[in-house]
């Protein structure tokens, strides 16, 4: 409490504007989002350089070039303020490259890219408008349009120099062997000899495996995926379901004889996880509600696990994704939350 | 009360969702409240409060006097006006409020002599002596009907008529009345200041509140951020059964579905009341302001006003006289800044903003933020990403987005699916938009489209 002293001469009045409320926003844009995403690939990134040397870098950049020329080519056709600067396009390259395999020729990251950017992002009306993940829609295109360089044996290439890439991918092995158990080839008691290659968990750790570029290493992909789950980039819900529906079919196709591999295996294995952080919790493409999300991540690992198991593919997760897409607005016409107290009632 | 509040009684509790922004109160929290002087003229609205507006009951010219009743209420729900200054009375004009409301006003130019100024003027409206015993005296109708005379409504915003919440209601009794010292709007301080300096006034404004509803216990809700405030309110209510409870930080926690939530942990139903579920919420200022109109019999007149954000040059907590011009207050403040962008009615996440400062201060004007271009939103608008964040945080949990876009395609099936009618606007969800969505603004079409 104090005196008040006599006011002041009157002030001019600065150019002030009107708006609706609120005033204030806090840190987090769009182009942030996508940032951070970019960060939180950095540990898988190094470990794919360090595991595929040159194979990475240029399998990664040329999915990054195509897919912001790409973007920059469709904002210009549309005659639409150019995007690349949302960076949305650069994740899309990001992902698909990490999803290829390291020999895959060069024209494979180039037309994925320009189907990534173009049927799966353009067509729908650009970013936020997409129903299916832009980089799964690529890379689907190119599996389905080049299986020989994409299906399981493209992974391996016996005359090659590192001497990783001469062996098959840890879920191949596993698909091969209950194959070739099943056709008497190899006996019970020889399993635990083959299998233990492809079940060290130490190399599934590190990602000192063959397999997709960014899907090697599971310590490298918990910390990207944890930061972007912290940072509230990435939903938590969608990585929480995919992994507990996937190590409790897992479990129930291991007690069955479906599957070689433990639950813990197919988890590290693949792209699972690499998935579950990156792919799955694109915002554009997955549900609104938390319960939703959850939902959608529960989905996802069933898919997984059923194509896994039943299917000859010994990988099944972009078609997991890209078919739970599908589903994202029916789950979130499903699970529209009720308000606070219940809905109001209707007034006449 | 739940059996971990139960248990750990000092764990602060709050409710679930909304948003943290930075609340910025330094700017002004701890500059003690100034009574600013007479202006040479007010003009003083007829239509102040939520409910009906008032029948104008002075001819011009007529000398009125502080106090002296300008406007009747037009109804149960409505609230009279009172004159905040000494003087005369001129020809009915009209004014703009920030809500965009356009209502009759009776101007009044001030006499020379007012009859309190500075310490005197404060000692009459919230400071001196207040009682805590002998207040059984005043029969519960005692109170309503002061209150209901002096032109009492919620000094926290939404201005709702006072004595209609205190009413006794046999079918739906009350067993709780929280007093709500939240202020969770960043910026705003003039709650603050109050419960710093007045605490006495609060107090026996709760006590006087609770005799009127027959509530068997009354706590004080302030947030942690205010810790020298819940100091204060807990040395002047030793003694009294008053409690006072520090929440955890956040906004919207001043919405009273969000305080019955963090407080006591009950649910308003939907379209509801707190009284639904035995609770009443009065805001500080306003059980303060019950307690000069029980006590002392004054009307209200007078109110703490925050003047704050970085676009104003000295930031202050003004004492200001019903009708004020806003730009009284900001010249009283050293003008504005030359980098102010926008000025707000209220605190940034609700306000409105002005385009001219020539309106009027009315009972439901907490403060006045002016924004520089460093601390407005200004993020470039872009496409919905769908990532969900106005879901996450939407304290009444809506899904704001989807509101939006029924509002955007004009498909008013799809708003009334998603529930527009249950949103207060708080802006929780535009806060958090990464896209720069005017969801608020959205959200208040898709009403429109429902309704």
């Amino acid at each position: 409490m104090s005196e008040a002293k006599p006011p002041i001469e009157s002030s001019p009045s600065p150019a002030v504007r009107v708006a609706p409320s609120p005033h204030l926003s806090d840190a987090m844009s769009t182009q942030r989002m996508m940032l951070d995403v970019a960060i939180a690939l950095i540990p898988a990134m190094i470990v794919a350089v360090l595991v595929f040397r040159w194979y990475a870098v240029v399998q990664v950049g040329l999915c990054v070039l195509v897919c912001l020329a790409t973007e920059a080519a469709v904002c210009w056709l549309q005659r639409k303020p150019c995007s690349v600067g949302d960076y949305s396009a650069l994740i899309t390259g990001l992902i698909l490259g990490l999803s290829l395999p390291w020999n895959a020729p060069w024209y494979i990251a180039v037309i994925g890219s320009l189907a990534a950017i173009g049927l799966g992002k353009a067509v729908f009306g650009g970013l936020g408008f997409n129903l299916f993940n832009p980089a799964m829609v690529g890379r689907a295109f190119v599996m389905l349009s080049f299986a020989r360089h994409l299906g399981a044996p493209a992974y391996r290439d016996a005359g090659a120099e590192l001497e990783i890439l001469t062996q098959a991918t840890p879920l191949s092995i596993a698909k091969q062997l209950a194959a070739d158990l099943a056709a008497g080839k190899v006996g019970i008691d020889q399993l635990q000899v083959h299998l233990q290659s492809a079940q060290d968990y130490w190399n599934l750790a590190t990602g000192w495996i063959n397999g997709s570029l960014g899907e090697t290493s599971a310590v490298a992909l918990l910390i990207g995926g944890l930061y972007l789950c912290w940072r509230r980039v990435a939903a938590w819900q969608i990585p929480a379901g995919i992994i507990l529906a996937t190590l409790v079919f897992v479990e129930l196709g291991y007690w069955t004889g479906l599957t070689l591999f433990g639950p813990l295996e197919h988890v590290l294995a693949g792209s699972l996880l690499f998935g579950a952080f990156f792919i799955a919790t694109d915002p554009v493409t997955s549900p609104l509600t938390a319960k939703g999300r959850f939902v959608f991540g529960l989905g996802i690992g069933l898919t997984v696990v059923v194509l896994r198991l039943l299917s000859g593919y010994p990988e099944g997760f972009m078609f997991a994704v890209l078919l739970m897409n599908a589903t994202v607005p029916l789950i979130n016409r499903w699970t529209i939350p009720r308000p606070l107290g219940g809905p109001p009632p209707e007034k006449e | 009360m739940n059996i971990l509040t139960e248990r750990f009684p000092h764990k602060k509790t709050t409710f679930s969702r909304g948003v943290h922004p930075t609340d910025c109160k330094q700017l002004a929290a701890e500059t003690a409240i100034e009574v600013l002087p007479a202006p040479p003229e007010v003009r003083i609205p007829l239509h102040q409060h939520l409910g009906a507006p008032c029948k104008v009951v002075v001819k011009p010219r007529a000398e009125v006097a502080v106090g002296d009743v300008l406007g009747e209420a037009g109804g149960f729900v409505s609230a009279p006006v009172h004159s905040s200054i000494s003087g005369t009375t001129v020809r009915l004009s009209k004014v703009t409020l920030p809500n965009g409301r356009h209502v009759g006003a009776v101007p009044i130019s001030a006499a020379d002599e007012q009859p309190l100024s500075g310490r005197d003027l404060w000692d009459d409206v919230y400071g001196g002596e207040w009682p805590r015993d002998g207040l059984d005296h005043y029969a519960p109708e005692t109170i309503v009907a002061a209150a209901q005379s002096a032109g009492l409504v919620g000094l926290g915003g939404a201005a709702f008529p006072t004595h209609v919440k205190l009413v006794r209601n046999e079918e739906k009794p009350i067993d709780t009345l929280l007093l709500n010292g939240c202020e969770c709007e960043p910026y705003l301080t003039a709650d603050y200041r109050l419960m710093v300096e007045a605490p006495d006034a609060v107090v026996t404004g709760a006590l006087v509140a609770q005799r009127a509803i027959g509530a068997s216990r009354v706590i004080i809700c302030v947030e942690d951020n205010k810790p020298k405030a819940i100091t204060t309110l807990r040395t002047a209510a030793a003694g009294t059964d008053v409690q006072v409870r520090a929440l955890g930080t956040k906004y919207p926690q001043g919405g009273e579905k969000q305080l019955l939530s963090a407080a006591l942990k009950r649910t308003v139903p939907g379209g509801g009341l707190p009284l639904d579920v035995g609770v009443v919420v009065v805001n500080v200022a306003t059980a303060a302001s019950l307690a000069r109109a029980v006590v002392r019999g004054k009307p209200l007149t007078h109110r703490i006003v925050s003047v704050s954000g970085a676009g104003v040059r000295e930031p202050k907590n003004l004492l200001a006289p019903i009708g004020i011009s806003y730009r009284e207050l900001i010249d009283h403040c050293g003008g504005l800044r030359q980098d102010a962008v926008r000025i707000v009615a209220g605190g940034p996440m609700m306000g409105f903003t002005l385009g001219s400062l020539d309106v009027p201060v009315t009972k439901g004007t907490s403060g006045i933020t002016v924004l520089s271009q460093a601390e407005v939103r200004s993020r470039e608008q872009t496409n919905c990403v769908r990532c969900g964040r106005c879901v996450d945080v939407c304290p009444m949990r809506l899904v704001p987005t989807r509101l939006a876009l029924a509002a955007r395609s004009g498909n008013a099936d799809l708003a009334r699916s998603y529930y527009p009618m249950a949103c207060m606007e708080c802006g929780s969800c535009a806060y958090a938009c990464p896209s720069g969505l005017p969801l608020v603004q959205l959200i208040r079409l898709a009403k429109v489209l429902v309704h």
